[in-house]
């Protein structure tokens, strides 16, 4: 906005254009780009020239031998889209990547929902303590903490010795086509419930008490002031909650790229690492298509959480 | 903190279900060992020897003592340049970030001038874009600049993260008016207002923007094992990542000493900042 004084003047003379008001407009317009100006550049050479650059060589068959003249590639339409869905491989990673996020959002969010629930509720002593143990594995290099964890996951390691001790016999984690993607999400939902706990704790707190006791009065159980009060209350930060954890996940990469290398027989192959393999292979066109295709399902699946939590409202 | 803990009525009769408090109390309690074994398990781990990690039944308590996982991070490879290396992207990435994102959100929050509206949406809209779609494009940029294996190309694309222009334009809103104006009616220019009105209200939108800023570049990977292809810019979780294949894969002593050395730096300073991490996180996520 501007400033409200130059707000009175101008309406006066915006028609023309001219005079000081409008001067002062201007000298107010070229201070705020000079403001903006690092940013600027670095969002357009970073940013939006890369996303352009990426969706033009999409439809391209750039290969990393065009480096030195990009120009000379060849125009190829939709065909590399048309491979991608042609190649088993990148269906699979599709497929296993839906998997993830279709297994792994809803898993998340509910233990994240009853931590932060548990923690809302009567609990004053050790909040914090509480709060900062759950929270800790956010703040952890997914590189390092899969190198951990693919330790623990193997056949003899510490998680099939638990489950041993009470009579089940684990699998294979890891080189189990079954059991791979099963795996990492159990590690997603470890690391990543921390950041889902605090944001709903900060929603849980919006809610007004009086509420909630004046349904308590009314003799409504814990479950139904739950159902009827604290969810529906809760819809605007479960979105944003969803929203997050999806841009995430549907990225994900690090996990199989340290616990399995896509394996075993590409069970846990991901987009990203699908687009990383065909960049590795010099195939820019077709990585490029395929984060495309990343882009959309991101964009696809935001638009779809927003109108399932605004449906039910 | 809550709103019903006011209301004394409630209150009381939440004390006397004591048994339900147990429970919850207990319920945490259980969830939030099994959350920190991992941690344990790796700090355990990185001071055993080899032939006990492949024992089985696993151990608990390392039987043998030893440093040598961590020494030969110091000595067989090169800890102290990927350290290197990782702070100072950490450092230069935060410094930048907090720079370029307070200048476009004080115009953004306090200016006027034509297509602000434009831009803000430009920049909502890049929240939700994947690393993926941009890194190929920016490869090619940087190996034609030949930027290749340098701390610009590890640290630049950094700098214009939508997520802290929108943190600081959000922030800077909340600040009342009057005072800018009476600063600008003192006659002081925009420059002088935004350095010495405006940037010192933002202490806390600054520590947040530092903090989320700093563990983003700590953690960051794929960019990074693109772009630095020589052990020499090697930043700690691409030196871990490529070391964790082939002949040392099973090299389990290393590789959780490798981890605890990425990891307890940053856990240390979550332990010590915990309430400014929090913030930082309940306040992008609610505003």
């Amino acid at each position: 906005m501007t400033t409200p004084s130059t707000v009175a003047v101008a309406g006066a003379t915006r028609s023309g254009g001219r005079g000081p008001a409008a001067a002062a407009r201007r000298r107010t317009a070229v201070i705020a780009y000079l403001f903006a100006l690092p940013f600027l550049i670095s969002f357009a050479v970073f940013m939006v020239y890369p996303l352009v650059a990426s969706l033009l060589m999409s439809f391209t068959d750039f290969r990393s031998l065009d480096i030195p003249t990009p120009f000379n590639v060849g125009f190829v339409g939709f065909e590399q889209y048309t491979a991608l869905f042609q190649d088993g491989r990148f269906v699979r990673s599709l497929l296993n990547t839906l998997y993830f996020v279709g297994v792994g959002i809803p898993l998340t969010m509910v233990v994240a929902l009853a931590l932060a629930v548990a923690l809302n509720n009567g609990i004053n002593r050790f909040r914090t303590v509480f709060r900062v143990g759950f929270y800790a594995p956010v703040v952890t290099s997914i590189v390092a903490i899969a190198v951990v964890w693919r330790f623990i996951l193997q056949p003899d390691g510490l998680l099939n010795t638990a489950l041993g001790a009470i009579g089940i016999a684990g699998p294979d984690w890891l080189n189990d086509p079954w059991w791979s993607m099963p795996a990492m999400i159990l590690m997603a939902v470890w690391r990543n419930m921390g950041t889902l706990m605090v944001i709903f704790l900060a929603g849980l707190q919006t809610i007004p008490g009086d509420v909630l006791e004046a349904a308590e009065v009314d003799g409504a159980g814990a479950w139904q002031r739950f159902r009827r009060i604290t969810l529906p209350m809760l819809r605007p930060t479960l979105l944003l909650g969803a929203v997050l954890l999806s841009v995430g996940y549907l990225q994900f990469f690090e996990e199989p790229f340290v616990m399995t290398r896509g394996g075993p027989l590409d069970s846990t192959l991901s987009i990203s690492y699908y687009i990383y393999n065909e960049f590795g292979f010099g195939n820019y066109g077709t990585a490029s298509a395929a984060s495309y295709v990343l882009f959309v399902a991101i964009a696809l699946l935001s638009l779809l959480q927003f109108r399932a939590f605004r449906a039910k409202g | 903190m809550t709103p019903s803990s006011t209301a004394t009525p409630v209150r009381r009769r939440r004390r006397r279900l004591s048994l339900g408090r147990a429970l919850v109390y207990l319920g945490l309690l259980v969830a939030v060992v099994l959350t920190l074994i991992p941690f344990v398990w790796m700090l355990l781990g990185s001071v055993k020897t080899q032939p006990e990690l492949i024992r089985r039944p696993p151990t608990w308590l390392p039987e043998t003592f030893t440093w040598d996982n961590f020494t030969a991070w110091f000595t067989r490879l090169d800890f102290g340049t990927f350290f290197f290396n990782s702070v100072v992207v950490a450092l230069f990435t935060v410094l930048g970030t907090l720079v370029f994102c307070s200048l476009v959100g004080y115009a953004l929050a306090k200016l006027d001038f034509p297509g602000k509206r434009t831009l803000f949406g430009l920049v909502l809209v890049t929240l939700m874009i994947p690393g993926v779609v941009t890194f190929i494009p920016l490869f090619v940029v940087v190996s034609k600049l030949g930027l290749v294996s340098t701390y610009p190309a590890l640290i630049l694309p950094f700098l214009a993260g939508p997520l802290g222009v929108f943190l600081m334009r959000q922030f800077m809103q909340e600040i009342p008016d009057a005072l800018i104006e009476a600063a600008r009616i003192d006659g002081a220019s925009e420059l002088r207002i935004f350095a010495r009105v405006v940037m010192p209200l933002c202490g806390p939108a600054l520590a947040t923007l530092a903090i989320l800023t700093f563990l983003g570049s700590w953690n960051n990977f794929l960019w990074p094992l693109v772009v630095a292809q020589t052990a020499d810019m090697y930043t700690l979780p691409v030196a871990l990542s490529l070391y964790s294949v082939g002949q040392n894969a099973t090299n389990y002593g290393v590789l959780l000493a490798g981890s605890v050395l990425i990891i307890v730096p940053v856990l240390l300073l979550f332990v010590l900042l915990q309430r400014y991490f929090i913030q930082g996180i309940a306040v992008t996520g609610i505003k």
